[in-house]
Order: structure tokens, then sequence, then C-alpha cells
């Protein structure tokens, strides 16, 4: 019964989504296009944050390095777009092997600013190699690249379809993988490390797997971006990008499905409203993140949860 | 200029750095000791400092000596008015639980950052320094008749660059003595050893924690009003010394102060010099890696003592 209202959710979810697209302006069919792309690297975050209870403050390196993965060899290369991607996401899976295996030796508070540090790390690297990727100015990946099978991804039709079979995987593999053993196994470690460890859970193997897929996620999103939009540049690897999916995540709910989907939808409106009035847009970013601490840490899908629905997955 | 007199402009401009830097690390580093915060708009107090020091100078006018001495009082007690009510409007209802400050504070970085932006601006803007005369340095040589002194083209510093090292000495020195002599320094450390046991003996420990909170800005602050008439005010600028300052503070063993001003002054010197040398950026890059390695692989510090 339970399972059934989760199908339910996921896929009447989807089929807003699907269709939003017929009802809704050009305008906004580009934002959601962009907003499904972005709602895949906090699907990504909400694993690792929301389910694991690991907080990284460096996760825009996982999605930089998926965004040039691709970007790179797709520029410099002449990579096809299958290549571009499949390099974007190995890229994002071995970096996030590394960073999970470094940063694991920390916990809480060290473990925040170890992935931060590796986060700035990686922002300045693709500074300091300007030369390839052109630093903060970026480059434009050209629109002849950007044709798979005679599908031209720069037509907004198929670039807003393309970006929601992307977030409907992203979206169903978490739904499916929380309701595993696997799953089950993360939400006890977020829940009572400790336990989990006496009851003879791997942990350290558990949450290495959890950056991993987290990090590959988040790949998979920037490498999504860059093809999608046509851009790749060193803002994405900012401290900024980190802090973006924390927003998302903890606005929309952490530790709920449907969550990330929330919070980057209400965050990215937020941003676009305000900046019609005032150049300092950030302001909003900052006052939401402050007021979510402090009244409503469980966010809005959480609040829900709470209060309403206590089912939501 | 040849390599010598270039290395030693190179230490010189580190020693301002790690001037600065101490005082900064030293501020980070009273917080996360006595209060086991991460403050991670510490960056924006220095900025803050910066904004105001600038606002006093052009306020006051006349003589630059004036201005400054007027900044050197206002801008720390302003940013430690608005640090300490900070910590009472939002940290102390987190209950001051680690996670949960890291992100408030972020979001109070965002604040802090763009409502700077919205009334100060864009622009950078300069500070006159109160005093400020060309020092040529010397510089020597051997030959077959000994020691040669001459004054080489490009070496040289200001009377002012060298005051800022003076004063973040003797500025540091006070917060020890401070820390150290004091009444309310031993209140402060008997709430960093045991808060619960604090409150047993009537410390109003909250109270404590403002203060404190409201100093370790201050101390941002007045390291910013020395570095504004050297580097502009600018809304931006906090990210530099907020990422020095973690590095120096997490090298230099967190809530050690020795530590940290050792830390400081090896961070800064070795700063200035791969920027002259290198790139400013590689200096970065493995600045942040080195504190990546040193937490995951030595989190005591290179220079703390070992605690559980």
């Amino acid at each position: 019964m339970i399972a059934r209202r989760e199908h339910i959710l996921n896929f009447s979810t989807l089929a807003v989504l699907g269709l939003l697209f017929f009802v809704v302006s050009d305008y906004h069919d580009g934002n959601l296009a962009r907003i499904m792309v972005l709602a895949v690297y906090a699907v990504g975050y909400n694993l690792l944050f929301g389910y694991t209870g690991l907080l990284s403050l460096g996760h825009a390196l996982f999605f930089a390095v998926g965004m040039y993965g691709l970007a790179l060899p797709m520029h410099h290369l002449d990579f096809n777009p299958v290549a571009g991607f499949a390099s974007g996401l190995v890229c994002a899976a071995m970096v996030s092997l590394i960073i999970g295996f470094l940063a694991l030796r920390t916990a809480g508070v060290a473990f925040m600013i170890v992935t931060l540090m590796f986060a700035q790390a990686g922002f300045l690297l693709s500074l300091y190699f300007g030369k390839y990727t052109r630093g903060d100015e970026g480059f434009v990946i050209q629109q002849a690249d950007r044709v798979l099978l005679g599908f031209d991804f720069t037509d907004p039709t198929i670039r807003y379809f393309a970006a929601f079979m992307l977030f409907a995987s992203a979206f169903l593999l978490i739904g499916w993988l929380i309701r595993t053993p696997y799953g089950k196994t993360l939400i006890a470690i977020r829940e009572n490390e400790d336990r989990a460890k006496m009851l003879g859970y791997d942990v350290h193997f558990h949450k290495l797997m959890a950056i991993i897929l987290s990090g590959t996620l988040s790949g998979a999103s920037g490498a999504a971006y860059a093809f999608l939009f046509g851009y790749a540049g060193a803002t994405f690897a900012s401290v900024q990008y980190s802090i973006l999916p924390l927003l998302w995540v903890l606005l929309g709910g952490a530790g709920t499905t449907i969550g990330p989907l929330i919070g980057t939808v209400f965050a990215f409106y937020l941003i676009d409203i305000s900046s019609d009035f005032t150049t300092a847009h950030l302001l909003v970013v900052g006052a939401a993140i402050v007021l979510l601490t402090l009244f409503a840490p469980h966010g809005l899908a959480g609040e829900i949860r709470n209060r309403v629905f206590r089912w939501l997955p | 200029m040849e390599f010598g007199p270039h290395l030693f402009l190179a230490i010189l401009e580190g020693a301002i750095t790690a001037a600065v830097i101490s005082l900064t690390a030293v501020g980070l580093s009273i917080v996360f000791g006595i209060m086991r915060v991460v403050n991670v708009a510490h960056g924006e107090f220095f900025m803050l400092g910066a904004v105001f020091a600038w606002w006093t100078a052009i306020t006051v006018g006349g003589h630059p000596a004036l201005g400054f001495i007027a900044a050197i009082i206002v801008a720390p007690l302003a940013v430690g008015t608005i640090a300490a009510l900070a910590d009472r409007l939002v940290l102390s209802r987190l209950d001051y639980d680690p996670e949960r400050t890291i992100v408030a504070t972020i979001g109070l970085l965002y604040v802090f950052q763009q409502v700077t932006l919205m009334t100060f601006g864009p622009d950078a803007r300069p500070v006159e320094p109160p005093f400020n005369h060309r020092i040529a340095i010397p510089w020597f040589e051997f030959n077959e008749s000994g020691i040669d002194l001459f004054w080489p083209w490009g070496l040289s510093t200001t009377s002012y660059k060298l005051a800022v090292i003076a004063a973040a000495i003797i500025i540091v020195s006070a917060v020890w003595l401070f820390l150290n002599r004091t009444q309310f320094g031993l209140t402060m450390r008997a709430t960093q050893l045991d808060s619960e046991m604090a409150t047993a003996f009537g410390i109003p420990v909250r109270r404590v924690y403002s203060i404190v909170f409201g100093l370790g800005a201050a101390m941002a602050a007045l390291g910013a009003v020395l570095i504004v008439p050297v580097q502009q005010a600018h809304y931006l600028m906090g990210g530099d010394p907020l990422l020095l300052s973690f590095i120096v503070v997490i090298i230099g063993g967190l809530g050690s102060l020795p530590g940290t001003i050792l830390a400081a002054v090896i961070v800064g010197m070795s700063d200035g010099i791969i920027s002259v040398f290198f790139s400013p950026t590689l200096a970065k890059i493995l600045a942040t890696l080195l504190v990546a390695l040193v937490l995951i692989f030595k989190p005591q510090g290179l220079f703390g003592k070992n605690v559980s």
C-alpha cells in the first residue's frame, strides 16, 4: 500500500513535469530545463546529505569535474557527445572515489572543511590551467557538436525532454535505492552510526559508495548542463556552486525524494525574481539559508511530512 | 632586480600578510576554541572592518591620521557589535550545534556581503595611510674590498607597512595578556574547558559567548583597518583572509594561540614568496591542499597539542 502511494507520487510528479512543457511559455520552458538538470545535482547531494547524513561543502568539485570531463574532450579532442558524457561520468566517479577515500578519514566539521578545501583546490586548478579551461570566462561548445543521431540538442523541445529524461532517471533511481537494503542501511547510518556499526554493517564502505554515487550524479548533472546549454566555465566550480545544492536540499527537505526538486524550483525562481529588483540577488540565498536553519530545518517537504503526509518517502 | 633583493622584498610583503592574517586568525581561533563554532562568515567581518574604516575616514575628514585613529576605534567596535547581535539572533538559537552553525554562518556570509554590495557598492575604495614615507633598503655585495653597501632600484618599503607589522605584534601580545592575565580572560578559559561547570559557578555563559564572538570579529576588523591603506576596501575582499585564516588555524592547531601565530608567520611568508616567484593561484592551491591533508592525517594541527 505504502509502496503504491510512492509510485503514484513519483509518476504524477514526472507527468506534471512532462506536461508543463506544453502549458507554460517558452521562457519558463528554458528555465524548467535548467531546473531539471540542476535538480539532478540536488538529488545527488541529497543522497549524501539527506540520506547518509554527511554534509559536504565541496560538491561543486564533482559538478565541475563532470562538466569539464565532458566539455574539455569535446572541445579539444573532438569527442562525440556519448563519449563526452561517458568521460564526464567516469571522471566524476574517479574523483569522488579519491575524495571520498581521503575525506572519510574525518567526520563532522572536519569533513565539511576537507571537502570545502578540495573543492577550492579544484576551482583554483581550473583557473591555473586557464590555457585549456579559459578560466572564469569559460568556453562555448559549438552548436554543430551538440547533435546526436540527428537530434539537435540546442532545440528547446529536445533540450527540455533530454533534461526531463535525465531527471526522471535520477529521481526514480533514488526512489528505488532508498527502498533497497542498501538505502535502508544508509538511513541507519544517518540515524545512529555507532549502532549501525555495532550491528555489523560496514559503515565506511557504505559511506564511500554513497559519496561515489552522489558525486557521479552531481557529475552527470554538470556534464548535462555543459552539453545542453553549451557552456563550461570556472564559476561552476566555485564555492557558490557547493552552497547552492545545500540550499536547494535544505529548502525542499533533506531526506525526502521530492525535496530536491521542490527546493531547486523555489530557489531558482526566488533568485530569478529577486534579480529583477537588485544585483545583490545572493542576499536572498543568504537570508533563506539563515531562516531555514533557524525555523524550518526539515525544509518544505519535511514540514509537509511532519504535519500532513507521514508516509512521504 | 637580482635574486637576493627580490627575495628580501617577497619576505617583507609576506611579513605584512603574516601580520594581518595572525590578527584575523587569532579571532577565528578564539571563537573556535571557546565556542566550538566554525565561523565561515569571519572573512566578511574582515571586509566589514575595512568598509567601516573607509566610512569613518570619509566622515571624519581632515588629516588622514585623524580619520585613521577614529577608524581603528570605530570599525572594530561596530563590527564586534554586529557579530554579538548575530550571535544572539542566530547562533544562540541553534544551541551552537556545530553543523547547523556552519550552515547558518554561510548564510550570514552572503547576507553581509550582499548588503555591503547594495549600500557600499561594487567599487574598491582607498583609505589614506596616516603616514607614509618611502624607505629605501640597502643591499650588500661581496667584492675584493670586502662588503659593499648599495641601494638597488625598486628595493624599498614604506614606513606604514613596517608600522603594520609592529602594530600586529603589539595587538597579539595584548590579546595574549588579556586571555591569560585578566579576570575576564579567566572566565573565558573556564567556559572553554567546561561550559556546564562554568554555568554552575555562576558564569553567564551565553553572554560570554556573545562577547567572544564579538571579540573574534573585532580582531578581524582590526586586521582589516591596518591593511586597508595598503589594499583597498571592496565587498568581495573577505574571501582571501577567510581562506588564509582557516589554513593558519588548522595548521597551527585549532584553539592553540602560539601555534596559530607561528603558522601565520609560516603561511604568510610562504604565500608571499610563492606568489612573487611563481603564481598567487599556485600558492593558494598548495595551501588549500595542505589544509585538507593536515586535517586528514594530523587533525590536531602541526603544532597543536594532542587533544582527543
